[in-house]
């Protein structure tokens, strides 16, 4: 396939999609497939066939929406009508809106102005929810594969980390390193062969956006690898995605193949002379894989541990050679910045962190589901504007963001712009996009033994500060969740959480402290009642307290 | 000479090995093809059993003790044979805030299993999972490979009340018969 053969299927593509009148967008991603999403397809598109609309009327599968909490989400007419809740007997209903705009039930109607859906800025997630992720048509005309074209046959190497380096991005796992350097590293490395990886092992409970971007937009994340591979010089990639992901992954091979198919991956690619083969491999429900090293040795066949670094992987990584690690949304980030430029992406976000961030928004919030935000946009704003507040009317406590490697953000810092610096400076990290959103219900000094417990049973073992500290670090905080801490726990406490974030090997064990520390800074009371009068505020560590308290609102 | 793959034969008679040997194949035995390997037999046979790490370390000529060791180092794989129906409650952080700790101790109390038991006619095993990425619809919880959200202690108990009957009804039926 050549430039030519691109634009051919683009416009024809395009040619296709504007003979219909109306297009049905349904939402086919895991969250709304959970709620029958399927079956709302299959109606929908029975109900077109009925009623001989096949030439005016498209029903496709999409990708997220976003807006998972008021799943299945059914669109037209370029989302100027939405729907939400949808179960397949409304589908008459809605295919007369949506044709004759007759009136549809008012409990289904959802309002495409909410601020959910217009405070977002969308470059990684600009097709999700457009576009149909099993077809690479779909892809291709909305400029899909554009810019690995114009990289392979306009610029060299060097002139593609230039763009990536000026854009400012950082890596989006979460630590935001700076991915221009990371993959001058790369290129600079020697070897006979270099490997890229995409790194899909998103271990962080509370955070889908890796699995949804993939779900939804898979095209794009083989895209960025492949612009990655050229300007480093590789010429395998490995996908490394979770198993508890099988539609992920599922979409991703299907990707996998009509790209080869296409000519897009393989051997030479848009008749250069540039290979790039890429491959799926499982991983297999290990926290700590998402380490750059244990991955590395994941993908080796052997137990995901990591090693010490240096050699870092892009001097020595898979196999010894070479290797660049990205993240799923690193790499999404990739086809956009070729094509509008580094300048244009460094034009959003803040000084030190530019571009968006997806962030995943769960807990208690009443729009739980997928955002894309520009950088330096405050917590507040997300979780009160787009999140549209607490459910219940009941009061916000926390925003826990970074997982069991970062840290709960109480209401006095609500106003801090997020990106990677500030959330450092209030003890947290920027992570991997999953916000958790806790009122007044939840209490802190169990949440912080629920991610200890995490990191408890995630730590490979290898490193004694990680592997002792953490069961030290569960025990005590077990113990004041039972009432049974006495006052130099939490000085001992505070001890292990120093020695281990300083002695451990990897990022699992040096950040598995974060929340225990963030809880002990801003929460300190909560710890306090727990030890002191043995009560818990939030009444959730004293079983028998709850019970009690049911019976009397009973 | 070292053993290859046509020497060893596979622990069992069983046609499904054919899958397992084709996996194998397409990755040239290599030593590297572990992980693929096992979650292929899993999918396969449901777990992981001795005899089959046994014959997965001698075809891709691995020692058994890094087999076992990756077999049991990775949450994904089992060694113990699921019950007839699976019901795996997630425990990442939005379901627990949510309370996925009142789904397991509503099942415990229909069905008197604890995460990771299965009931003793092997119609039920509780599992749980770190996180099914289907944070927006907490608490979530995957009956049968079917991920379902917004789960109640209510909605659980008639679920697995449901399995637990269909047993039963099985078992009078042949008694019946």
């Amino acid at each position: 396939m050549n430039q030519n053969d691109l634009a051919g299927i683009a416009s024809h593509t395009k040619q296709t999609d504007s003979n219909y009148d109306h297009i049905i967008k349904v939402c086919v991603a895991a969250g709304c497939l959970s709620a029958n999403a399927e079956q709302v397809k299959t109606q929908l598109e029975s109900e077109v066939k009925q009623r001989g609309l096949e030439n005016c009327c498209k029903v496709k599968g999409v990708g997220c929406m976003g807006l998972c909490a008021a799943g299945p989400l059914v669109a037209a007419d370029t989302n100027e009508k939405m729907f939400q809740a949808v179960t397949a007997a409304d589908a008459a209903a809605i295919i007369d809106n949506v044709v004759d705009n007759k009136p549809v039930p008012h409990h289904i109607v959802m309002d495409s102005k909410l601020d959910f859906f217009t405070g977002q800025t969308k470059v990684v997630l600009e097709n999700s929810g457009e576009i149909d992720p099993e077809r690479i048509e779909d892809y291709i005309a909305n400029d899909g594969y554009e810019a690995l074209f114009h990289v392979i046959t306009k610029l060299k190497p060097l002139g593609v980390i230039e763009q990536i380096t000026k854009s400012g991005l950082r890596g989006r796992g979460g630590a935001g390193f700076p991915t221009g350097l990371k993959w001058t590293t790369v290129f600079k490395a020697s070897g006979p062969r270099k490997y890229v990886i995409c790194n899909a092992d998103e271990g962080d409970p509370g955070a889908f956006m890796d699995r949804s971007v993939i779900e939804s937009d898979p095209h794009r994340v083989l895209e960025g690898m492949a612009i990655a591979a050229y300007a480093v010089g590789a010429t395998r990639g490995f996908v490394y995605c979770r198993a508890e992901y099988p539609l992920a992954v599922k979409r991703m091979r299907v990707a996998i193949r009509q790209a080869e198919n296409n000519g897009l991956l393989g051997m030479n690619i848009g008749d250069t002379h540039f290979d790039f083969r890429v491959e799926v491999r499982l991983g297999a429900g290990a926290f700590v894989c998402g380490e750059e090293t244990a991955l590395i040795a994941s993908i080796e066949g052997g137990r995901g541990t990591p090693r010490p670094r240096p050699p870092f992987p892009a001097q020595e990584g898979l196999w010894g050679a070479p290797t660049l690690i990205n993240n799923v949304e690193t790499f999404a980030n990739i086809p956009p910045i070729i094509r509008r430029g580094g300048d244009w992406f460094a034009s959003i976000g803040t000084e030190k962190s530019k571009g968006t961030k997806v962030f995943a928004l769960a807990g208690r919030v009443n729009n739980t589901g997928l955002i894309e935000v520009p950088m330096g946009m405050t917590l507040r704003e997300i979780i009160f504007k787009l999140g549209g507040g607490i459910p219940e009317g009941r009061r916000f406590k926390a925003v826990q963001s970074g997982g069991p490697s970062g840290g709960c953000v109480p209401e006095a810092h609500l106003d801090i712009p997020v990106d990677y610096d500030s959330l450092a400076g209030v003890g947290s990290i920027m992570g991997s996009g999953g916000l958790i959103v806790m009122d007044e219900t939840s209490c802190m000094v169990d949440v912080a033994r629920f991610f200890m417990d995490f990191c408890m049973s995630e730590s490979c073992g290898k490193c004694v500060p990680c592997r002792v500290g953490t069961t030290q670090m569960h025990n005590i905080l077990e113990r004041i969740t039972e009432g049974k801490a006495g006052g130099h726990d939490l000085e001992l406490l505070q001890r292990l959480t120093g020695m281990v974030k300083a002695a451990s090997l990897c990022g699992l064990g040096q950040t598995a402290p974060n929340p225990t520390l963030t809880t002990l800074r801003y929460f300190m009371d909560e710890y306090r009642a727990h030890i002191d009068e043995g009560c818990c505020p939030a009444g959730i560590c004293h079983p028998a307290k709850i019970e009690v308290e049911e019976e009397v609102s009973a | 000479m070292l053993p290859t793959a046509k020497t060893i034969s596979p622990p069992a008679e069983d046609k499904r090995w054919r899958i397992i040997d084709g996996m194998m194949r397409r990755h040239g035995h290599e030593p590297y093809a572990l992980i693929e390997v096992l979650h292929t037999i899993q999918e396969t046979f449901g777990f992981l059993t001795d005899d089959s790490l046994k014959y997965v370390a001698a075809s891709l000529r691995v020692p058994a003790s890094k087999v076992y060791g990756v077999a049991t180092f990775y949450h994904f794989f089992t060694m113990k044979p699921p019950g007839e129906h699976t019901c795996v409650v997630c425990t990442g952080t939005a379901c627990y805030i949510k309370g996925a700790p009142m789904l397991l101790n509503a099942v415990r109390e229909v069905a008197g299993i604890k995460q990771g038991e299965t009931t003793n006619d092997g119609q039920l095993s509780l599992l749980t999972a770190r996180c099914l990425g289907s944070c927006g619809l907490a608490p979530a919880v995957v009956f049968d490979g079917q991920v379902a959200g917004k789960i109640t202690t209510e909605s659980i108990k008639l679920r697995v009340r449901a399995y637990l009957q269909a047993e039963r009804k099985a078992l009078v039926a042949e008694e019946q018969i």
